[in-house]
């Protein structure tokens, strides 16, 4: 089926003004003032149409999917099975059965770390190669398995700025290295990650990448084949979808290998008591009554984005972390915690003496919502000598009005606790 | 002072203050007010991690009362943890049970105390419970 949006060359141009009038929350006040948010890489807002798409399937459409042959459930079927494709051709999949839907980013990961176990890809002695910057979700479930048999897990390092260490990632690499598994963009220093010669590398080395995209989706335009990764993973919340609905996207090599990781109905071609065979990629690896309503959701999300040009929407967010970056810098003690080249639109920060917990609980008062603590990213807090730290990410329907009243929110908190 | 009486009192003087605003300039004030923690118990032992701010906690038990000593890296979360105190330290066991923190609600600072351990508040108020149990429990044994 032809996709249409994806091939519309004429996009409509990007109006921050028109843009936040989807976002119905964005008119809603906090503490009697308009909501700032600024914790979009915690996750996005909304806009109207996903929050439709989600009514209209319950009111309309509900129904199982794979089962029925009655009326609704092909509806619902067609429906689900057509979000997948828009993802396919989001990310520029070669086919949609390379697409899994799963809960989000960390169900992907914790599904390949248990496939990969239970289809005995590792051996002991094998090692495995993250960064110093993964997200819990990219250690956790890598050292669960290290508790079931020796897998060494080797971390590239960091510079002070929050760059990796290419050169020093080149010779982690040996002939026990199984995978690489790596963040695009740091959730907590916002570093965009040059996954291209990391995967490169890897792969001169035989070894496979998986990519945990959850941060690098909503804001980078997403071309799989071209990028080479053997696996993406991303969740439908941080692209302006619903939760509870995510993406893990594999090469048919890697998911065809790989046995599956639950069991139950909807993976399955036969059962009887003594042997199981399973069901053709993806449905192999998505065991009982998905979340159909979040995959229609997710699907109306890529609409959404598709009507602009992504390169637009990229540009725009780097106003805003260069105008963010700059105003932050003007107060007095802030120091920015992430200072790599090549950022995405999230800036973590300390002010001297003044503990994150207390600058996020005074702003949230003039309704501004930013993220303190330390980001399920307890080892980068460890690399830079912080324990926690404030953290502001934008989106493209953030303003250059909204950067300046956190700035005079941040300003108010330094003379509360001068 | 009744630990019910102290609590009155408290919601009293947090209703005084117009706005939130004024609410976290008074728990501030509270937090620099409280008496710093002996470097002795600002150890593991007596942490309670949260994943926003750090707290730790220690009690002793002298002439039947039961004295708690705490402090936080967060300043706000030192004013609850004053506030707590200011309740709380240098009462019986048997006062510390049937006097629940149900005040913190109606102050409305009960938004701090999520059950996550978003900063360790909700488990500082567990563990002076537990300090009070255990203590009640070591003075019925050696009645």
């Amino acid at each position: 089926m032809l996709n249409i949006e994806n091939h519309i060359a004429v996009k409509k141009k990007f109006n921050v003004e028109e843009v936040r009038k989807d976002f119905p929350i964005l008119k809603r006040l906090v503490n009697g003032k308009p909501l700032v948010y600024l914790d979009n890489a915690a996750t996005t807002q909304k806009p109207q149409t996903v929050i439709d798409s989600l009514n209209h399937y319950y009111n309309y459409d509900n129904a199982n999917i794979h089962r029925g042959l009655y009326f609704l459930s092909e509806i619902a079927t067609e429906s689900y099975e057509n979000a997948r494709l828009k993802i396919k051709e989001f990310i520029n999949a070669i086919s949609s059965s390379e697409v899994v839907f799963v809960r989000g980013a960390t169900e992907a990961i914790n599904l390949v770390s248990n496939s990969f176990y239970m289809g005995k890809y590792f051996n002991d002695g094998d090692e495995i190669i993250i960064s110093a910057m993964e997200h819990h979700s990219n250690i956790v479930p890598w050292q669960l398995i290290q508790n079931r048999m020796d897998l060494k897990i080797k971390v590239i390092p960091m510079n002070d700025a929050g760059e990796l260490d290419i050169e020093a990632y080149e010779k982690l690499i040996s002939p026990k290295t199984k995978l690489v598994s790596v963040v695009y963009i740091s959730n907590s220093l916002g570093t965009v990650n040059p996954v291209k010669k990391i995967i490169e590398i890897a792969h001169k080395n035989n070894v496979p990448v998986l990519l945990d995209g959850a941060q690098a989706v909503p804001h980078l335009k997403i071309d799989v084949q071209d990028l080479d990764c053997d696996f993406l993973v991303f969740s439908g919340h941080k692209v302006f979808g619903p939760t509870g609905i995510g993406v893990l996207y594999g090469k048919t090599e890697f998911l065809e290998m790989m046995p599956p990781y639950q069991g139950g109905g909807d993976m399955i071609r036969t059962v009887s008591f003594e042997k199981t065979t399973f069901d053709d990629l993806p449905h192999k690896f998505e065991a009982g009554t998905p979340n159909i309503a979040g995959g229609i959701g997710f699907a109306a999300a890529i609409d959404y984005l598709n009507q602009f040009d992504r390169d637009e929407l990229t540009g725009y967010e780097k106003i805003l972390l260069d105008y963010a970056t700059e105003k932050l810098l003007q107060i007095d003690g802030l120091k920015i915690i992430g200072t790599a080249k090549d950022k995405a639109s999230v800036i973590s920060f300390v002010i001297e003496g003044i503990h994150p917990y207390d600058i996020g609980t005074i702003i949230d008062t003039d309704g501004i919502a930013i993220r303190t603590g330390h980001h399920c990213t307890q080892p980068v807090m460890a690399r830079f000598n912080v324990p926690a730290t404030a953290r502001a990410s934008f989106s493209f329907y953030n303003t250059k009005e909204e950067i300046d009243k956190l700035v005079a929110g941040l300003n108010k908190v330094k003379k509360m606790f001068a | 002072m009744p630990v019910k009486e102290k609590q009155e009192q408290l919601v009293k003087e947090f209703e005084q203050l117009p706005d939130w605003e004024e609410r976290y300039q008074y728990l501030i004030k509270l937090g620099r007010e409280l008496a710093p923690l002996p470097e002795e118990y600002r150890k593991d032992k007596y942490k309670i991690e949260g994943c926003q701010s750090q707290l730790w906690i220690n009690a002793k038990f002298e002439n039947g009362k039961i004295i708690f000593n705490a402090d936080s890296d967060a300043m706000i979360v030192k004013g609850l943890i004053a506030i707590l105190i200011k309740v709380y330290s240098g009462e019986s066991a048997e006062e510390i049970l049937k006097s629940p923190p149900d005040f913190l609600k109606q102050i409305g600072i009960d938004k701090h105390l999520s059950p996550t351990r978003k900063n360790g508040l909700g488990a500082m108020i567990k563990q002076i419970q537990m300090y009070a149990l255990a203590f009640k429990a070591m003075s019925e044994k050696q009645k």
